[in-house]
């Protein structure tokens, strides 16, 4: 049967799966393991764009471009990064840019790093601080509807979300 | 070396844009948007009043958006500087249809002209071309200003340009500061309704 070759859908496939009904074509990332499925899948599709960068808040910028241009775009990043974005999100918040990200988190479950830990306390207030609303993951089964209803109201009417995938969905690293 | 510098910023931006045809601009806040302003409004500006850094990633995901249409940054050093792995970011992308111009007079000009890093030596150009631009170089007459302007982007990936510009700083020139209205403005131009 043609199902036995098939691999098993993971949560990372439901947001791909997202992504491939939304439309989404750029797909800006600083890379995290929690993110390495999705983004090998987004390679591995020619209607979407992979955008390496070195800092996450590049990724801010190129989605408000993408979407000067009539492009949608998600921004993947870990939670380490969510700091880096602060003034970047004033471009978001000044224009009324619709902004998806999804955070693969760090530091909240099992860290063994603690070097991750102030960033990740601080990533839900950040992205409140400047406006952006904030959804979590914790099981497998929220991935899906969690991510479907952030790209629809963002791209439907401009609205700002970032969606925390948990340490717990993701499992901790080991050392 | 002779010839350095002395090219005024808002003649070299009205040069760029003479016959910037179908061309969408993206300026870097400050002097640059005071500039692209001052050249002429247009629909298919989007101004930055803030942002510092963004201004070439901005570029980036409209030139990937568009692939169709031609796409110029036009930014100051010191705006540069603070966004610099956005031209590693763009290389690695290599969009045939995007030009960066970065207006370059070694100095924050908003701030009271203190000197940038450029100012202390470093270089643009060398820093685009050790990303991988195929097409980069630096500026400093009007002909090769002319010349760069008139030329239309290859298929060897985006272009890059320092033009060095003297330390004048002409009166600002304020285009409109409501960030909705810029971003929808520009949206119209293609065609691209408001949600």
């Amino acid at each position: 049967m043609s199902t036995q070759n098939k691999p098993a859908q993971r949560w990372e496939d439901d947001i791909y799966d997202c992504f491939v009904r939304h439309n989404v074509s750029q797909v800006p990332y600083v890379p995290d393991a929690g993110h390495a499925h999705l983004i090998r899948r987004v390679h591995d599709t020619p209607q979407m764009r992979p955008i390496v960068l070195t800092t996450e808040e590049e990724g801010v910028a190129s989605s408000c471009g993408a979407w000067l241009g009539g492009q949608k775009s998600v921004l993947l990043m870990q939670s380490s990064g969510v700091g880096n974005c602060i003034n970047m999100l004033s471009l978001v918040s000044n224009c009324n840019f619709p902004f998806v990200t999804i955070v693969s988190m760090r530091g909240e479950w099992g860290e063994f790093n603690h070097w991750q830990v102030p960033m990740s306390r601080a990533t839900p207030g950040s992205f409140e601080l400047m406006g952006i609303d904030v959804k979590r993951c914790d099981s497998p089964e929220d991935v899906a509807p969690t991510v479907d209803a952030a790209l629809y109201a963002a791209f439907a009417s401009e609205q700002k979300i970032a969606i925390l995938l948990s340490q717990r969905l993701i499992g901790r690293k080991e050392w | 070396m002779t010839g350095n510098n002395n090219i005024e910023r808002r003649q070299a931006v009205r040069r760029l844009l003479a016959n910037r045809g179908e061309t969408l601009v993206v300026c870097g806040l400050g002097s640059s948007t005071y500039d692209v302003f001052a050249a002429g409004d247009d629909d298919r500006n989007f101004y930055l009043w803030g942002a510092m850094g963004g201004a070439v990633m901005i570029g980036l995901g409209l030139a990937i958006a568009q692939p169709d249409k031609p796409v110029l940054v036009i930014t100051g050093d010191g705006e540069a500087l603070m966004g610099l792995g956005a031209l590693a970011s763009v290389a690695a992308q290599k969009p045939d249809n995007l030009t960066i111009i970065v207006l370059d007079n070694a100095h924050f000009g908003e701030t009271g002209m203190q000197p940038s890093h450029t100012g202390h030596g470093v270089d643009l150009t060398e820093v685009a071309n050790g990303c991988g631009f195929n097409n980069s170089q630096t500026i400093t007459d009007y002909d090769t200003l002319d010349a760069f302007s008139n030329t239309p982007n290859a298929a060897n990936g985006p272009r890059f340009a320092v033009v060095k510009i003297s330390t004048e700083n002409p009166d600002r020139a304020l285009p409109n500061l409501d960030g909705v209205y810029i971003k929808n403005r520009v949206r119209s131009s293609l065609s691209i309704q408001p949600v």
